[in-house]
């Protein structure tokens, strides 16, 4: 028999195909589910199985044509009883299959042109065979009454089994990708997660990748670095960026630490680094200028009350930020003592949640690396990420009595990037100006504590 | 092994019980000369004789009403209604009176009885032909309630139930009867009432079904499997009581169920599993509990291709199984 090949729907919300490479011509003798042709979706891009077995003898749509889901792409003469997708019951001649043995001849098949008539006269099945299938009608309005919330609640909803999963294996369910409708994290992305967290490989999804060859290596993220791509993707996706630097002469600063850093690292057991200094003046900065120590949620500025400051620093796993509370309150000695506690815990892998928990802004001390300019991303949700590049001297011109001068002065730049949702260009520059004059207020005659 | 239709599986097994204990007598209308309307009698009253193969008049509380009678005084009968449809007559008798025996006589007494029913429809029976029925005995306790999918399965059923106490219900699909065609052993066996069976393993979804349902699942599912979605299908087998336990085994295992089946939705048996699982599976389901059924209207229609749209087919259920797996 002649049979119309359909372009199968894969989704709901899928409605549409580019049609792709024929992997078959008319005359090719095809079985069923062989690959008949490549499409293309805004989802997927995926192979058209054949629905049956038989020869191929039209095709209808050509490559690169764009066809609605269902409509018919090609014919084809299919083999006696191969038939069954698009076919009424009744006239399907193949064994409905059963991988369990035994189980398969006990469930029996459907036999073709049976007489299911009332009374055991005349009406054989085969002649509903001339009803019109119109399944989308009756299906959609059956299956209403099972659809679950809106897409969006189901987006943002984990499922009981997956929230149970997760927390028996201490899964973070925001770290995963998920592979559901909309992103949602499903059943087998816990597992999944689950599985490879256990075997030490990490990874929550194993990608398909495109392109690569048997020379490259495949890194399979650990879950910290999956983490902390999807934290930033989220971020640079969230949140508009836009980007501010400022020059400091911190001279008096570099004088000042080298006059003190001996008799404070003997009277306070800390060691003093350029870090509690900039965090202080940080501190201070953010008190007066409240924006930059904000977050954008749900469309309002909310503005945080407290002071934590994030700092970054580069453990052996990655990236990591201990938060370090109330920095506004605390004393210089203060500051130091609690950098070097949350550092060392990073570095020794050894953090609490506590750690890490509650920033409202972020200290990147690039500088120690040698950059001397960056852009950084913002660590969502907060407003704005401050990076201090590294103190180099250079020959600065200075005006001192009306009079123009060349000196060898310690610089630093210090970067801004800030979300400019909550502020522009002029408060960015303020509060860099706040930090500028902070840092440049310290000379070697300063009585920091 | 021997095949078997269904209508024949439900013949040979009256045939070997009626052979095998003499009080089991039929009764029912046409079943005698005629051999029933679906011919599930024929040839049993010459073998049997007129004492116990029994030809009623048209008379459904009466069938049921004198089964009780004849089951309460130590016959086993088997009553056959001719349709579902014509059934409500003997609602009494069945509910009213046969399921309460055992309890209102404190187990002094007990009904073992046995209702045969061809039900269902999608065989342009229209109004008063199609009729799925089996909400109200299913909700009945006293009374069993069996709907095998597969001739195999029809004759277990069948010999449990003519061989059980109590009054069970036998819902024979009729579109099943000359449609599916399987093996049936020779020998004698009978399957537990209260058993479900899965008839397809599978692990991203489960489909709860019954009935004619059964065969339309499982040929969605080998659609589903061209798409790589694994669907196991659960066939009830039995729909009171319902196999809780296997319910919930399935919907934890894949998480995720759909309820198929050919009566209309509302407080129906779909109602009744999709509570089960809600009950006894919350913290391992990952999708709604989902139910596919016809619209909610009074008939089954008699225009064959309002009758087709009225009836869950292999493809609707298809699309059905992929929307849940896609969440």
């Amino acid at each position: 028999m002649v049979f119309n090949i359909e372009l199968p729907h894969v989704g709901e919300s899928v409605t549409e195909a580019v049609i792709g490479k024929w992997l078959k011509a008319p005359g090719d003798q095809i079985e069923k589910y062989d690959p008949l042709v490549e499409v293309t979706t805004d989802k997927v891009n995926m192979d058209v199985p054949s629905p049956a077995t038989g020869v191929l003898t039209r095709i209808l749509a050509e490559e690169g044509e764009t066809v609605p889901m269902g409509s018919v792409i090609a014919e084809m003469e299919a083999a006696d009883g191969s038939v069954s997708v698009g076919q009424d019951a009744g006239e399907t001649a193949e064994p409905t299959s059963s991988p369990a043995a035994g189980l398969a001849g006990r469930i029996g098949t459907v036999v073709q042109g049976a007489n299911v008539g009332p009374t055991g006269g005349e009406f054989l099945d085969t002649s509903l065979s001339a009803a019109p299938n119109t399944p989308g009608v009756a299906a959609s309005s059956q299956a209403a009454s099972a659809s679950p919330a809106s897409p969006k609640a189901r987006q943002k909803g984990f499922s009981p089994v997956v929230t149970r999963l997760a927390a028996q294996h201490g899964i973070e369910l925001s770290s995963l990708v998920g592979t559901g409708l909309g992103g949602r994290v499903t059943k087998k992305d816990v597992l999944a997660a689950a599985e490879n967290g256990d075997s030490g490989a990490g990874a929550a999804v194993q990608p398909q990748l495109d392109g690569v060859s048997n020379d490259d290596q495949v890194i399979v993220p650990s879950p910290i670095r999956r983490m902390i791509a999807n934290h930033m993707v989220k971020s640079m996706s969230e949140i508009p960026h836009a980007w501010s630097a400022i020059e400091v002469d911190v001279t008096g600063m570099v004088e000042w630490r080298s006059a003190s850093k001996d008799s404070f690292e003997s009277e306070h057991g800390v060691r003093l680094t350029y870090l509690p200094i900039t965090l202080s003046v940080v501190a201070e900065a953010l008190k007066t200028n409240p924006r930059l120590n904000s977050s954008w949620i749900d469309g309002n500025i909310v503005l945080k009350n407290a002071i934590n400051v994030g700092v970054a620093v580069a453990a052996e796993e990655g990236l990591v930020v201990p938060v370090v509370r109330g920095a506004n309150e605390a004393s210089l000695v203060e500051l130091a003592g609690k950098l070097s506690g949350v550092v060392d815990r990073a570095r020794s892998g050894s953090m609490t949640l506590d750690d890490v928990q509650g920033g409202t802004f972020t200290l990147n001390n690039t500088g120690s690396l040698g950059s001397v300019w960056g852009g950084a991303i913002i660590n969502h949700p907060q407003a704005a990420i401050l990076t201090t590049e590294a103190i180099v001297k250079r020959p600065v011109v200075i005006s001192e009595n009306g009079a123009d001068s060349v000196v060898v002065r310690s610089m630093m730049n210090i970067c801004l990037s800030f979300d400019h949702r909550i502020v522009d260009g002029a408060e960015a520059s303020e509060f860099l100006q706040s930090v500028k004059s902070g840092l440049e207020a310290i000379t070697l005659s300063s009585d920091l504590k | 092994m021997p095949e078997q239709t269904v209508i024949e599986a439900v013949r040979d097994t009256m045939r070997n019980e009626m052979r095998r204990d003499d009080t089991v007598i039929l009764l029912g209308e046409d079943v005698g000369s005629r051999g029933g309307v679906f011919l599930a009698s024929d040839g049993l009253i010459e073998e049997f004789g007129e004492n116990r193969v029994i030809d009623t008049p048209l008379a459904e509380s009466l069938i049921c009403g004198v089964a009780l009678g004849a089951a309460v005084n130590g016959l086993r009968p088997i009553a056959e209604i001719q349709f579902a449809d014509f059934m409500w007559p003997a609602i009494n008798q069945l509910i009213g009176e046969a399921s309460k025996v055992r309890y209102g006589t404190n187990g002094v007494k007990t009904a073992p009885m046995t209702v045969r029913v061809p039900y269902g429809g999608g065989v342009r029976g229209g109004l008063y032909h199609s009729q799925s029925i089996e909400v109200l005995f299913a909700h009945t306790p006293g009374l069993s309630v069996v709907a095998p999918a597969t001739p195999y399965d029809a004759k277990g059923l069948l010999a449990s139930a003519i061989r059980s106490n109590d009054p069970v219900i036998v819902l024979e699909h009729k579109r099943t009867y000359r449609l599916v065609k399987g093996e049936v052993p020779s020998e004698d066996y009978t399957i537990p009432i209260g058993k479900a069976e899965i008839k397809r393993p599978g692990t991203d979804l489960t489909i709860f079904t019954y009935g004619l349902m059964v065969h339309y699942s499982l040929q969605a599912a080998e659609m589903a499997a061209a798409n790589g979605i694994d669907v196991e299908v659960l066939d009830l087998r039995t729909l009171r009581p319902l196999d809780a336990d296997a319910i919930a085994e399935s919907a934890s295992r894949t998480g995720k169920a759909l309820i198929v089946q050919e009566d209309t939705p509302a407080v129906s048996i779909s109602s009744e599993v999709a509570a089960i699982i809600g009950e006894r599976c919350f913290f391992d389901l990952d999708g709604p509990i989902t139910r596919l059924g016809p619209p909610e209207l009074p008939p089954m229609p008699f225009s064959p291709i309002q009758e087709a749209a009225f009836m869950p087919s292999p493809e609707k259920i298809h699309t059905a199984i992929t929307k849940l797996a896609e969440i």
